[in-house]
């Protein structure tokens, strides 16, 4: 049914008929909204949970940890500051193989202390073994909570996923959104059915030391079931599709990249905006296009290399930093290129709308334009010199 | 003897007493249990991959998260309509429970989970090498609290854990000693008994932190019951409802016994000081046994 939806009612309403047995969370700007209507859901007898109201979000993660150890589907959301604190865990969660779904609302880190979007949250938790999907619009996180649930909970997966939508653009914004009939859901995400689990019947360790002859490989799996995700994450859009009637291919997502000179490559809400600018420039008979990443772990190189190796000129833009080093995703995307016969010309890196600094037409317009002259490293976008010239002498 | 839920052949120091603490209290829960452990000695002598000491579910996390994964695991055994039949018992060494796990204890305790809490203490980080924890006795010699041409050891008194565990409100909080092994077992069963948090401190002597004999475990235990530096107490819903009486022995029995200790045994002013903890505790929970009739 279509609906005018808020997207953080959107995601509590998804995750509703996800049908986790044990919610937990922490309140954190803008995550607020998601849990407070999950918790009035719960109220209302609307959903059969238990809501556990935590001290933390370190116990927050904590709470989903143990829920999934005792083979119940689990939820939790959480933001910037909150998501670093979670970190240890989280890092746990996807070494002890739980599918925990975790919404996240990407937001700026301190300091300075700042609640508007970026993604220097959820991009600095790359490497903990998560999923971790970025959404562009209100209907594309409601999806990719389905396509989480499934994908973490598959038998060969295991894997906790993170559904990461901007930060008030997404999780405030009102979208008209097609939300699913339970019966839709209950076809396409079964019960959870935990491969292991604490059972008195049959009592299980988990956790356990593990020392040098073993520890390798137990890391070793879990990168190569990344590489699998990768592999199962188009048959589940393809299955999703079926049920639901709208495609996505989970990975990457190309617009008007055929014949385009010029690609920018980005993640979550800002692809829209770029979408808008590229469809004016088009009817302006510029050769432009967007290439969309929705996974960003597993990341899809095999995907990257085949949407792009034939792009003149690409542009990645970054709406986080690695401090000291490349921007991040623009590392990554120029490493997917690296000793293959074909490649872009040039590949350009912008930092743009961090701590919620709008990022408008015109600055997609000007890093189309910049992206005509030599290549950009981390350069930023609609930066304001004249607030760099303090001194404290 | 009936078969025990802790199997043997774990990597623990001879004389241990979180060891012996640990198998008393499981087989005092039974099998319908599900442990969850914070990282520490326990779980790491208890866990090397590919075994397992473990005859019922466990679970380890993190250092200072077993309360949490608890409440998360008490969670879904309710979610799943089991809450009647199995019991959730989360543990921690000292470190763990009052000081990095205190902050993960309080919201479990607050938020009104039947979990039983059991802190295995043993005055130290034991796992780490004897650094000074929050519960470490004052004066102690550690690795982090050292003994020193102007230092006398650990500066602080313990931290008064079963008191703050009893400030939230809860239905049961008690101290044992592995000194005393039927009573920890009486505590655990009438911890599980009662629905709720429930919070049990034991007394766990450490010979490598604490520098005495492996096979004094059982009588360095009951030593600090006996001289009262180690009260054994219960409080049922906020009330203090037993102590173990002792006719009071001199701290210095307790101390001489431990290489920890040593540096105090020529300094009378140190000695008295402790012995004040002592005399405060035996006054202030009664732990003085009335003279029998002659």
């Amino acid at each position: 049914m279509k609906e005018l939806l808020e997207g953080s009612m959107a995601v509590a309403e998804i995750v509703r008929l996800c049908k986790p047995g044990v919610v937990s969370a922490y309140p954190i700007t803008p995550q607020t909204h998601i849990v407070e209507e999950l918790a009035q859901i719960v109220a209302d007898g609307r959903l059969d949970a238990q809501f556990v109201n935590v001290e933390s979000e370190h116990s927050a993660a904590s709470v989903v940890l143990g829920a999934l150890a005792a083979g119940v589907r689990a939820y939790t959301a959480t933001s910037s500051q909150g998501l670093f604190y979670m970190s240890e865990v989280l890092y746990n969660i996807a070494g002890m193989r739980l599918p925990v779904i975790m919404t996240t609302a990407a937001r700026s880190i301190s300091a300075p202390i700042n609640i508007w979007n970026d993604h220097q949250d959820v991009v600095s938790l790359r490497d903990s073994g998560w999923i971790q999907f970025h959404a562009e619009d209100i209907q594309e996180v409601v999806d990719l909570h389905l396509i989480a649930y499934r994908l973490g909970e598959d038998k060969s997966i295991m894997l906790p996923v993170m559904v990461c939508m901007d930060g008030f653009i997404l999780t405030h914004g009102l979208e008209t959104v097609d939300m699913p009939s339970a019966e839709q859901v209950d076809k396409f995400l079964p019960p959870y059915k935990a491969p292991y689990k604490l059972d008195v019947e049959n009592p299980l360790t988990l956790g356990p030391l593990v020392d040098p002859e073993y520890y390798t490989e137990a890391r070793y799996a879990l990168n190569k079931t990344h590489e699998e995700a990768l592999a199962l994450i188009p048959k589940l859009t393809a299955e999703f599709a079926k049920t639901f009637g709208r495609t996505y291919n989970g990975l990457v997502e190309g617009y008007q990249l055929k014949d385009a000179e010029k690609v920018i490559v980005a993640m979550g809400s800002v692809c829209g905006t770029i979408k808008e600018v590229i469809d004016e420039l088009r009817a302006k008979g510029k050769k432009v296009g967007l290439l969309k990443i929705t996974s960003l772990r597993p990341f899809p190189a095999n995907a990257i290399y085949d949407a792009l190796k034939n792009t003149p000129k690409l542009a990645v833009i970054d709406r986080a930093l690695s401090l000291g080093s490349f921007a991040p995703l623009s590392a990554e995307v120029k490493a997917v290129f690296f000793g293959k016969p074909k490649k872009p010309q040039n590949i350009s890196s912008f930092v743009v709308g961090l701590g919620g600094r709008d990022i408008t037409k015109d600055s997609i317009k000007e890093i189309f334009r910049l992206m005509n002259g030599k290549d950009k490293q981390a350069e930023f976008i609609d930066l304001k010199p004249e607030l760099l010239k303090e001194n404290y002498e | 003897m009936s078969k025990t839920l802790f199997a043997p052949g774990h990597t623990a120091c001879a004389g241990c007493g979180q060891s012996m603490a640990a198998r008393l209290v499981l087989d005092a829960a039974g099998p319908n249990t599900i442990i969850v452990n914070n990282t520490g000695c326990l779980e790491v002598f208890s866990t090397k991959y590919p075994e397992s000491c473990w005859e019922v579910p466990f679970v380890h996390s993190l250092f200072e998260n077993a309360a949490a994964v608890a409440s998360g695991v008490e969670s879904a055994v309710k979610y799943l309509g089991k809450a009647d039949a199995i019991n959730v018992i989360a543990q921690g060494g000292d470190g763990g429970t009052a000081d990095i796990g205190l902050q993960a204890l309080s919201g479990m305790l607050e938020r009104g989970h039947n979990i039983l809490y059991v802190c295995y203490d043993n005055e130290a980080y034991m796992n780490t090498g004897v650094q000074r924890s929050g519960l470490t006795p004052f004066d102690t010699n550690t690795t982090t609290s050292p003994a020193g041409a102007v230092s006398i050891g650990n500066l602080r008194p313990k931290k008064p854990m079963p008191e703050i565990a009893n400030a939230h409100g809860i239905p049961y909080v008690a101290v044992a000693s592995s000194g005393f092994g039927q009573d920890l077992q009486r505590k655990v069963k009438k911890a599980l008994s009662l629905k709720g948090p429930k919070y049990i401190q034991v007394h766990v002597p450490c010979p490598l932190g604490w520098r005495h004999e492996t096979n004094m475990t059982i009588q360095v235990a009951k030593a600090a019951v006996e001289t009262g530096l180690y009260p054994l107490i219960e409080y049922e819903n906020g009330v203090l409802s037993s102590r173990r009486q002792i006719t009071p022995k001199p701290v210095e029995e307790y101390l001489k016994l431990q290489g920890r200790f040593k540096h105090l045994l020529n300094k009378p002013e140190e000695i008295k000081k402790i012995q004040e903890i002592a005399d405060n505790n035996i006054k202030k929970y009664g732990l003085k046994a009335e003279a029998q009739p002659a």
